[in-house]
């Protein structure tokens, strides 16, 4: 048996080669200049570069102080799982199914106070020394332990439990190792001695840090739903950086209405711990408020409105303001709707988050959807198949039933659930009708399709034959955001997140209009900035959505769609030619000679251009309109969304904020909330009096 | 003072070394990157199936380690975490090559012109290549990583799978190679 093995490894083994020294030689030197430049750019951890022997006595000294706190560590977890408990309780009692009642605004009024817990860490961490201080700053700020998290397990069952806890072992023996600060290049000062003397202050706050909920999945069935944050995954991609609009005056990205980021931080903050940097797109922050830019009157679904106006955290810097507001159709007027649910009913969908909560989610939409439109379950793991055929939206009894009979357990079974919805999707539509698949997960895509690959390309597929795709996903611990964007961007549908019931009602009901119907496919954006006027500029978020330049007029090129009523916001800092903002120097040689390069065009600052489709068309349509120089203050609207983007630049890091803080955050976003029906904005700020609580 | 000095430089681990880079140690940082290149090239060699894009690769990972070791976060082997990272960065070079339709020299390319001078003496090579080619991406990236003695237990953490995945995708490789080998022989 083992044969065909020993052969492969002995051809291997004669096959490899050495490295070419040369090129080992250069690799290794770029890997030490990237390194370099890497320290130069943070400022922060340049304190910690230490060369030569002296320092490297420092180091193992410093080794020795680690291994010697480990103990202390210990105890210090012991206080913080007291608090992981006093935080988590209130929410999960909160979080029962109880009818159609609204749950969460109480959920607003918990504070994440752990006086008790507070005490306890600070006695110990006076009582330990540096690494295990750092160790507790390092948790308040708990964003960054999930970047890049080098092990994501993303077993099934049982395996994701012997990994979460063979993990925790892990975490244990190096909780006091592990505190170099390694993942905050963003704090003031990296460990320095005078930390080692005095690093009382930083035991603030000791919110559910990841080390500690993965010890605690041990005993979760008797405490409460803890995120076992390392099975998580999130799309994100770096920052956008600071472009020279002389060198790169052009950018283009896709629009994007998903939702998903804003409700994953706001279940983070509830949850006492802030989130996850990749977890923040500060786009899905931007959209996820209804703004009422003007609403269309050309012969477009939907019209742009562009402000510039000062940037709160840059006096040498203006933000440019794309406000799109799609248009609503009247509601009377929509198609009939076919919808079919795919519903994950895995064993780790009972949480009360989750299958109860979408039964509930569902229950409130049925009552949105007309009698002529249709409804069909299938679900998939656990149990499997069709569980309600097509039924009319009239028969609610029928519908509740099958519902009420979804129950989740047992193993992960592999049913080809996915091809199954669209099948029975397939048979429901009609001309006319719009046919949708809302896929509701905690994070387990067993779906039938086990590659990737061939699932999005399934899913692109069905959606050029109409059928689009949604996302739901539920719960934390397990969600795959990455796999839950992909899958809704390759089928034209919308990824949400639903933690509350009140974000089912947004998400299902105000706004099942614009998540259901879409008025136009393939929207992108492209930017030209005026180098006479703009020194410099850079998109604020986006990041996952950024197209190349070509890519704008090819059509054939994917991008985000616009439904009915939906609002999308994009925000761009410029820095004027001339301002004292400006942060690229200017360079000695290869200047560009003036007179040829530009021909004089007013003093736009800019051209926007816009490119769309009409659901079904081949072929795209372009809007296009030059960028003004006036600087204007700007409607409610505009200034709350500013608030927004500082409120996701604070969570993700927060380079270009300079001494703009969440009080100025605060500040801004409460006296532009404006009209608020839904009392959403009111929520935001909220959880920005949170953040700023667990950022200390 | 020296003496103590080397001790203790041989006796850092792995994880302390990319700690104390990951914290800014420019020291640590190369002390690292030199010790584990040539595993690193190992490895990028059996992903990719060719010498000239194990070196390019090779250039990816160390463009890219200062800023992903900043991530590094020790819960994980140092060399666990590093070999994640090149499977991914393999992964990456794979889906842009495929992306840009470009030749690939590597077992990827069922097509490659067999290279005149390599064909005698390389008839082991020559299995071997034909062997890889036949496998898809994730066996071979399973195939590759179990023969450099990475465990299964290991394997499922760098691939992101479960442990019980590498073990059903090596007796998947076992019997596609014994049904290459009943071809050769048939």
């Amino acid at each position: 048996m083992a044969d065909e093995l020993d052969d492969l490894k002995a051809a291997f083994d004669a096959a490899t080669p050495m490295p070419g020294p040369l090129k080992k030689r250069d690799n290794i030197a770029l890997a030490e200049k990237n390194f370099a430049d890497l320290q130069g750019s943070r400022s922060g951890a340049r304190l910690t570069t230490k060369r030569g022997p002296m320092a490297r006595l420092g180091q193992g000294v410093m080794t020795m102080f680690q291994t010697m706190t480990t103990k202390g560590a210990l105890t210090a977890s012991t206080a913080l799982v007291a608090v992981a408990v006093l935080i988590m309780l209130p929410e999960d009692a909160l979080k029962m199914p109880g009818g159609d009642v609204d749950l969460s605004q109480p959920e607003l009024k918990v504070t994440p106070k752990p006086s008790v817990a507070e005490d306890e860490r600070a006695e110990v961490d006076t009582a330990v020394t540096r690494s295990d201080d750092l160790d507790g700053a390092r948790e308040t700020r708990g964003r960054d332990n999930l970047v890049a998290a080098p092990v994501e397990l993303q077993d099934e069952g049982a395996a994701a439990s012997i990994g979460a806890t063979r993990q925790s072992t892990e975490a244990e023996s190096f909780a006091a190792g592990d505190a170099i600060a390694m993942e905050e290049p963003m704090m003031e000062a990296a460990p320095t001695l005078s930390q080692l003397v005095a690093p009382s202050d930083r035991a603030m706050i000791a919110p559910a840090s990841p080390p500690t909920a993965k010890r605690l999945i041990v005993e979760q069935d008797r405490i409460a739903p803890l995120p076992e944050s390392n099975t998580e995954t999130f799309a994100n991609e770096e920052t956008s950086p600071l472009k020279v609009t002389a060198d790169d005056p052009v950018s283009t990205f896709s629009i994007d209405v998903d939702t998903a980021s804003y409700a994953v931080v706001r279940s983070s903050i509830m949850g006492g711990q802030l989130p996850p940097r990749d977890a923040v797109r500060i786009e899905e922050m931007l959209n996820y408020f209804p703004y009422a830019y003007p609403t269309p009157e050309g012969p477009h679904p939907f019209e742009p409105t562009i402000t510039v106006t000062p940037t709160p955290w840059n006096q040498g810097t203006n933000l440019v303001h794309i406000g799109i507001q799609g248009t609503l159709p009247a509601v009377e007027d929509r198609p009939p709707l076919n919808l079919v649910f795919l519903i994950d009913t895995s064993g780790s969908m009972q949480d009360a988050n989750k299958l109860p909560l979408l039964k509930q989610s569902f229950r409130l939409m049925l009552s949105e959807l007309r009698p002529e439109d249709e409804v069909s379950i299938v679900t998939y793991a656990g149990s499997a198949g069709q569980v309600l055929e097509p039924t009319p939206a009239g028969e609610r009894t029928t519908i509740l039933a099958a519902l009420d009979q979804l129950h989740a357990g047992g193993s992960t079974a592999g049913q080809a659930g996915l091809q199954q919805a669209y099948q029975v999707a397939e048979g429901m539509s009609d001309d006319g009708e719009v046919t949708r698949v809302i896929l509701a997960t905690d994070g387990d895509f067993n779906v039938g399709l086990h590659d990737p690959e061939a699932l999005k390309d399934f899913i692109a597929d069905k959606r050029e034959s109409g059928t689009y795709l949604s996302v739901l996903g539920f719960g934390r611990g397990n969600l795959d955001d990455a796999t839950m964007q992909a899958l809704a961007q390759n089928g034209n549908g919308q990824a949400s997140y639903i933690d509350t019931l009140s974000e089912a009602r947004k998400v299902l009901v105000d706004q099942l209009t614009g998540a259901l119907f879409p008025i136009a496919n393939d929207v992108k954006i492209q930017v030209e900035f005026n180098p006479e006027r703009i020194a410099e500029y850079r998109l604020i978020g986006y990041e996952t959505r950024a197209l190349n330049r070509e890519d704008f007029n090819n059509d054939r090129v994917d991008a985000g769609d616009i439904g009915a009523g939906h609002t999308v916001t994009a925000l761009y800092e410029v820095t004027p030619v001339g301002s004292s903002a400006i942060r690229t120097g200017p360079l000695r040689y290869g200047q560009h000679d003036d007179a040829e390069t530009t021909v004089s065009r007013s003093d736009e600052l800019g051209y926007f251009k816009l490119r769309y489709k009409h659901p079904g068309e081949p072929t795209s349509v372009l809007i296009e309109e030059p960028i003004y120089p006036e600087v204007s203050e700007g409607s409610d609207d505009v200034q709350f969304s500013i608030a927004m983007a500082g409120f996701g630049q604070l969570l993700r890091d927060g380079d270009y904020l300079g001494a703009w803080n969440w009080e100025s955050a605060i500040a801004l976003a409460s006296t532009a909330r404006g009209d608020d029906p839904f009392g959403y904005r009111a929520e935001a700020v909220n959880l920005m009096r949170l953040g700023q609580a667990l950022d200390r | 003072m020296h003496v103590i000095l080397i001790v203790m430089r041989m006796e850092t681990s792995d994880e302390a070394l990319a700690r104390a880079a990951a914290g800014g140690d420019a020291d640590a940082f190369s002390a690292i990157v030199s010790r584990h290149y040539d595993r690193v090239f190992r490895l990028c060699f059996r992903l990719m199936g060719a010498r000239d894009q194990a070196e390019d690769l090779c250039q990816d990972i160390c463009a890219a380690l200062a800023a992903k070791l900043a991530a590094y976060r020790g819960d994980a082997r140092f060399t666990t975490w590093l070999y994640r990272v090149v499977v991914n960065a393999a992964n990456d070079r794979r889906r842009r090559a495929a992306t840009h339709a470009r030749a690939a020299d590597g077992w990827g390319e069922v097509e490659q012109a067999r290279r005149a001078e390599a064909i005698e003496k390389a008839e082991g090579l020559d299995w071997l290549t034909t062997a890889m080619r036949a496998l898809p991406d994730e066996l071979r990236d399973t195939v590759a990583l179990v023969l450099d003695d990475v465990t299964h237990a290991d394997a499922a953490q760098i691939l992101g799978v479960s442990e019980g995945t590498v073990s059903w995708r090596m007796s998947e490789v076992k019997k596609r190679l014994r049904a290459l080998k009943e071809a050769e022989n048939g």
